[in-house]
C-alpha cells in the first residue's frame, strides 16, 4: 500500500476486493442499495397513482423519493462517503447540485413570472395556437 | 526496540496528506476527472429538465402526458435499468478481484438489460409517432423527445462502450488501462440510472397529474 493518505477514486469502494471477503461485503453493499432502491422507486410509482394521498402534495412527495434515491444511488452503488478521501468527489458533486438547482429552480422561477404576467388574453391566445 | 515502536508511532501520526504527497495515482486521477466530466452532463440534462418542466403544459391543443404514456411500460424499463445499474456493480467487484468468468458474465446482463431498456423505449417512441405525436407536434412534445432522446442517446453509447470494454478485456487482459476505463464505465453507467430516476419522476409520473 502507499504511505500517503491519497483521494479515493469515485467509484472506488474503501472495501479492499482483493481478498474473498472484500467482494462478498461488495456483493451486500450493491444488493442492500437494489433492495432500497426497489423499495423507493415502488414507493414512487404507488404515490403517483394512488388517491389515499392529499393530491397537491404529492408532487412533493415524489421529490423527495427522487432526492432519496439519489442519495441511495450515490452511497451504495457510487460508494461517495463522507470520509476525509472523498472530500474532493463530494465539493464536485455539491457544485453540480447547485447548479443544477440553480438552472432548474430559476427557469421555472422566471418562466412562471413571465407566464403571470405578460400571458396575452385568451383570445390572443387562441390566435397563436392556430398557427 | 523502545525506540523503534515510537518512531513507529510517529510515522504513523505524520502519514503525508493527499497534498503534500506528490502526484496521485493514475486511476484516482482519471476517475476523479470522469467524475468532473459525469457532473457537466448532469447539468446539461438539467436544462433539459428545465425545458420541459416549463413547457409541459405548453400541448398547443395536442395530446399531454396523461394520454401517452403508458406507466406499465415505464416500471418495466425503469426495473431493467435498476437491475443493470446493479450487475455493473457486480461486474465491477468481478473486475476488481480479476475473475474474467464473472466479468463476461455481468457484463452480458448488464448489456441484455439496457437493450431491453432501449428496445421498450424505442417501442414506446414508435407507438407515440405513430398516433400523431411527434416532435413537432407541440413544444411539450418538443421538449420531451430532447429529454427522454437524450438519456436514450446516452444508454446507447453506453451499450456501444460496454462492448468495446469487453473485447478490450478479451485481447488486452486485465492491464491498468482496461481497469480504469472499466472504472468510467461503471461510473457513466450509475450516473445514468441517477438520471433515469429523475426522468420518471418528472416526466412519468409528475407529467401525468392534470
Amino acid at each position: 500500500m502507499t504511505d500517503a493518505r491519497y483521494d479515493r477514486a469515485p467509484g472506488d469502494s474503501s472495501i479492499s476486493a482483493e481478498a474473498e471477503e472484500g467482494t462478498l461485503s461488495g456483493v451486500r453493499v450493491y444488493t442492500i442499495g437494489l433492495v432500497l432502491a426497489v423499495i423507493l422507486t415502488a414507493t414512487s410509482f404507488w404515490v403517483a397513482n394512488t388517491s389515499l394521498l392529499w393530491a397537491p402534495g404529492i408532487p412533493l412527495g415524489l421529490a423527495v423519493l427522487a432526492i432519496a434515491q439519489m442519495g441511495v444511488h450515490l452511497v451504495f452503488f457510487l460508494h461517495i462517503t463522507t470520509g476525509p478521501d472523498n472530500t474532493n468527489n463530494v465539493l464536485a458533486l455539491a457544485f453540480g447540485v447547485l447548479i443544477v438547482f440553480l438552472v432548474v429552480v430559476g427557469s421555472l422561477w422566471i418562466m412562471a413570472n413571465l407566464n403571470d404576467n405578460m400571458m396575452p388574453p385568451p383570445e390572443l391566445m387562441n390566435l397563436h395556437m392556430q398557427h | 526496540m523502545n525506540i523503534a515502536v515510537a518512531i513507529d508511532d510517529v510515522r504513523h501520526e505524520a502519514l503525508p496528506s493527499a497534498s503534500e504527497a506528490g502526484p496521485a495515482p493514475k486511476r484516482i486521477v482519471v476517475a476523479y476527472g470522469f467524475w468532473i466530466f459525469l457532473l457537466s452532463d448532469i447539468v446539461m440534462f438539467s436544462a433539459l429538465f428545465a425545458a420541459y418542466a416549463v413547457l409541459v403544459r405548453a400541448t398547443a391543443g395536442g395530446p399531454t402526458g396523461a394520454q401517452l404514456f403508458n406507466q406499465v411500460s415505464v416500471a418495466i424499463e425503469t426495473a431493467c435499468l435498476l437491475a443493470s445499474s446493479y450487475t455493473c456493480g457486480l461486474m465491477s467487484l468481478a473486475v476488481n478481484s480479476r475473475r474474467r468468468a464473472a466479468t463476461y458474465f455481468f457484463a452480458v446482463v448488464t448489456f441484455v438489460l439496457g437493450a431491453a431498456f432501449l428496445a421498450l423505449e424505442i417501442r414506446e417512441f414508435a407507438d407515440m409517432i405513430a398516433r400523431g405525436a411527434t416532435p413537432q407536434r407541440s413544444a411539450f412534445l418538443s421538449a420531451f423527445f430532447t429529454l427522454v432522446g437524450c438519456h436514450g442517446l446516452h444508454v446507447t453509447a453506453g451499450l456501444v462502450w460496454l462492448a468495446v470494454m469487453m473485447a478490450q478485456v478479451a485481447v488486452k487482459g486485465f492491464r491498468a488501462s482496461v481497469e480504469r476505463r472499466l472504472l468510467c464505465f461503471a461510473l457513466f453507467w450509475h450516473a445514468l440510472d441517477i438520471i433515469w430516476v429523475w426522468l420518471f419522476t418528472v416526466v412519468y409520473l409528475m407529467g401525468v397529474r392534470p
